[in-house]
């Protein structure tokens, strides 16, 4: 029976993601010469799992590569090797090369063998290297130089496996026999059975395993493939697995290892100074599996407290349609009351059942926070700045495609802050700052809202210099009075940066309004507050949710709009008086001493049909949308409603002053505005 | 046995026929007939009221909800320069789609009345004449005559194409 193991690559893959991601957050937080065994552990068992995978998947390349990075992380698990930072930089770099090629693998691509080799090599040489001063186990040296092909030498004659397996091996479905047979491929075995575990014969258990066993394997045998015989046992027996040198071979090789460790180390050092390269291209440029990650991985992992809620309120629901059914048999007007109150309830358990499915969607930020601590961790040893990064609030949780979109614009806002935010250590001291600047990242909601926060304590935004340099490049006036808000939002506009020298991590002059403009897309707003010497802060507000808006209709001729509730700040009638014009065109009214322009709907939608065209006797609806204020004249308001959001794009375009459409109890369509865009509209 | 040799004698004589001629749906505009494959349209409804949009060209009718897809309806005949019908419940709308990118667009278009479905030999399609910049013959893909009239076939996927994937990008 042969099972289509290709339905399961796709929660490999995510699982190996994920494990990739523990490992290198792990991997960050050791601190080179103190061993803690527990974070050391879970990047080893993170290691194992892909591993493991790989190789029932038959990525072979993978599961070695693996496994390199697994003898090294398990002779520093042991104790046997110190935790250098030489070390944790390679295997930082190592899991950068292995996410590429679990990447190529899921694309179907060809992995990139070269830098495979590479890093294979630099591990290999770091394991002989330092491990070898630590233990007796060391392999001649002048094999060292030759590649990572020929990495059990020559001089290794075989290899002594002492096989003692627990007594409950074969219940795991395991078969020693297999594994010999295995082990007999690779060379000359020679195999002795121990018979002395064996119990009386009426005490024997025929299901338990009591024999254990002496192999020893003869030929030029890496240690990988014994390994591998044994990788699915590891847990359920005992295993040494000791080489057998030619005596002469020892002395030899053990001299000439000194000699050669200044080169190793040297080789080490420049594929380790690789990877923080290409991972500043990575942030630069996007790496080659940034694509297939922005399109967002299409399931989703749900907490099952989550689905046992969820199973509750649909069983309600039952109950409430059972109900309702009951009565609709036989119904008379004394039930009336029932009715209304089994429709009450409907309505609760539905919008219960709406909101807890939304929840569905719902994952922390963390694990959009968590990729900075490596971000940070490579800018600021590149850039020779100290640099924290402190996370609050990074079990906020935010609707999926929220995380999924908002990566890259954070990624943007936390490298200005470490480039152009915080100052080189010694400017900091002189300053009277502490030496190490600190970047945090913030996460809370707020009403309907998610707030996100990126602020360093760096030299923060210079007021003039903003000014000066939007003038110089022809963006803004030059008397031109602006508020201390409009002077950093010139940040945003396109074409503008103030980085004097341009740095190949941040400063090209697009981002800021890319930034601006995806966030925007998102349907949410950035503002930014800065002291000059103090710091600046870069708040981002989003919406909760992409697909569910609450939202107050509006009535004009025959047709009705939504308008997002956030964006309403009143209604009101107006009093002629109070309407003023300017040039007998624009209209303008007073609201509590300041003059916002009136937009007519029907207007600038040609709205046929109106009831009214006279300002005081329909309605004025006080909108804000990115920070400016209007008066939209509607004929009447109609009621508030959760709307949900349905794109116009899928099947149509899209429509200046409309941002979706949603569908109204009766079945018709009704555009949802989009402020902006409508005041966009309305000065054209 | 008879039966299975039958069965595959009808089915190679249906794959020689598909590779040689297309079925086509056939429509009238006015006094003019048009056509379009049969595989592009999804059902034929019959009008009921749109939502309008605003500020677009008045062909553009509006959208409608359709089983919970906002669709965009087209007028034919004003998209065409055939005048302005009057719509009535017996105005047909002909939902069709088209695979654009890679994704499947939806879109309803107005037409006066679906007639026939025409069995077309695809060596008889003539294609259009042109006509310089008098008559755009953008969309139409070739002529062909049925029982002494001429129809003219129209490519969906540029007909689906023209409103609007083009500007969306900007």
């Amino acid at each position: 029976m042969s099972i289509d193991m290709a339905q399961f690559h796709q929660v490999f893959f995510e699982e190996s993601f994920e494990g990739l991601d523990i490992m290198e957050s792990g991997l960050l937080n050791l601190s080179p010469g103190e061993p803690d065994s527990e974070a050391i552990n879970s990047i080893f068992r993170a290691a194992h799992s892909i591993k493991g995978g790989s190789g029932t998947f038959g990525f072979t390349e993978i599961s070695d590569f693996t496994h390199v990075m697994e003898t090294l992380m398990d002779e520093m698990r042991d104790g046997r090797r110190q935790i250098t930072q030489t070390a944790v930089n390679l295997l930082l770099g190592s899991v950068d090369c292995l996410r590429e090629m679990l990447f190529a693998v899921k694309e179907g691509k060809a992995i990139d063998a070269e830098r495979v080799a590479e890093h294979k090599h630099a591990l290999d040489l770091e394991q002989k290297n330092s491990g070898s001063s630590l233990q007796d186990e060391s392999l001649p040296a002048h094999e060292l130089l030759s590649g990572p092909a020929h990495q059990s030498a020559s001089k290794v004659i075989g290899w002594h496996i002492a096989f003692s397996p627990h007594a409950d091996l074969l219940k795991t479905g395991n078969d020693p026999v297999r594994m010999f047979r295995e082990l007999s491929v690779l060379g000359e075995l020679e195999v002795t059975a121990d018979f002395r575990g064996v119990p009386d014969f009426y005490q024997i258990d025929p299901e338990e395993c009591h024999l254990s066993w002496n192999l020893i394997l003869k030929g030029d045998i890496g240690r990988g493939p014994i390994d591998e015989a044994f990788a699915w046992v590891e847990d359920d027996c005992d295993l040494a697995i000791q080489p057998l040198y030619q005596a002469e071979d020892l002395s030899l090789s053990a001299s000439a290892n000194r000699q050669q460790q200044p080169a190793t180390e040297s080789i080490v050092q420049a594929v380790i100074s690789k990877p923080v390269d290409s991972s500043t291209a990575v942030i630069k440029e996007k790496a080659p599996g940034d694509e297939a990650k922005n399109k967002g991985s299409t399931s989703i992992r749900v907490d099952t407290s989550k689905i046992d809620t969820l199973i509750n309120m649909v069983g309600e629901l039952v109950i409430t349609q059972s109900m309702l059914s009951l009565i609709g048999e036989h119904f008379d007007m004394s039930k009336q009351d029932q009715l209304k109150n089994g429709l009450a309830q409907l309505e609760r358990h539905t919008r219960e059942l709406q909101e807890s499915v939304m929840n569905i969607r719902m994952m922390p930020i963390n694990s959009v926070f968590s990729r900075f601590s490596r971000l940070v961790h490579d800018l600021s040893n590149k850039l020779g700045k100290k640099i924290d990064l402190k996370l609050i609030g990074e079990h906020t949780e935010v609707d999926k495609t929220v995380v999924e979109l908002i990566s890259d614009p954070l990624v943007h806002l936390v490298r200005n802050s470490l480039d152009h935010g915080i100052e080189m250590p010694d400017e900091r001291i002189a300053v009277g700052k502490p030496e190490t600047g600190t970047v945090s990242l913030e996460a809370y909601h707020r009403g309907g809202n998610i707030v996100i926060e990126v602020s360093d304590d760096g030299k923060g935004l210079d007021k003039d210099k903003l000014r000066a340099k939007a003038i110089e490049k022809g963006l803004l006036e030059e008397d031109a009075i602006l508020t201390d808000k409009q002077t950093f939002e010139l940040i945003f506009m396109p074409g503008f940066s103030t980085a004097e020298q341009l740095t190949d991590i941040s400063g090209r002059g697009v981002g800021m309004d890319v930034v601006r403009r995806n966030i925007q897309a998102l349907g949410g707003n950035i503002e930014i507050i800065s002291e000059l010497g103090k710091g600046s802060t870069i708040s981002i507000h989003l919406p909760l949710t992409l697909a569910i808006l609450d939202g107050q209709s509006i009535a004009v001729g025959d047709e009705t709009y939504i308008v997002p509730l956030g964006s309403i700040i009143e209604s009101l009638h107006i009093k002629e008086e109070r309407i003023n014009r300017v040039a007998d065109k624009g209209e303008t009214f007073l609201l509590r001493s300041e003059y916002l322009p009136i937009i007519r709907m029907h207007e600038i939608f040609k709205v046929p049909n109106v009831k009214t065209t006279k300002l005081s006797e329909g309605l004025l609806v006080v909108v804000e949308g990115q920070g400016v204020r209007c008066g939209l004249f509607v004929d009447d308001l109609l009621g508030q409603q959760q709307v949900v959001i349905k794109s116009l794009e899928a099947n149509y375009r899209r429509i200046e002053g409309v941002s979706g459409a949603t569908i109204l109890g009766d079945g018709s369509v009704a555009l949802i505005l989009d402020i902006p865009g409508l005041v966009r509209l309305a000065n054209q | 046995m008879s039966q299975a040799a039958e069965n595959n004698e009808i089915e190679r004589a249906e794959k020689k026929r598909l590779a040689t001629s297309a079925q086509f749906l056939s429509f009238t505009l006015g006094n003019e007939e048009y056509g379009v494959d049969i595989l592009s349209v999804q059902e034929i409804r019959s009008w009921e009221p749109v939502s309008r949009i605003p500020n677009v060209p008045s062909y553009e009718k509006g959208v409608v909800n359709l089983r919970g897809a906002i669709v965009p309806i087209i007028d034919l005949r004003e998209r065409f320069h055939l005048g302005h019908g009057q719509y009535s419940a017996l105005t047909v709308v002909m939902v069709l789609q088209a695979l654009i990118g890679d994704k499947t667009r939806v879109m309803g278009v107005v037409v006066d009345a679906v007639s026939n479905v025409i069995d077309v030999d695809k060596k008889s399609v003539q294609s259009a004449p042109n006509f310089g910049s008098k008559v755009s013959t953008e969309y139409i893909n070739g002529l062909i005559t049925v029982n002494g009239r001429m129809v003219m076939l129209l490519d969906v996927n540029k007909l689906l194409k023209l409103d609007g994937v083009d500007d969306v990008e900007d």
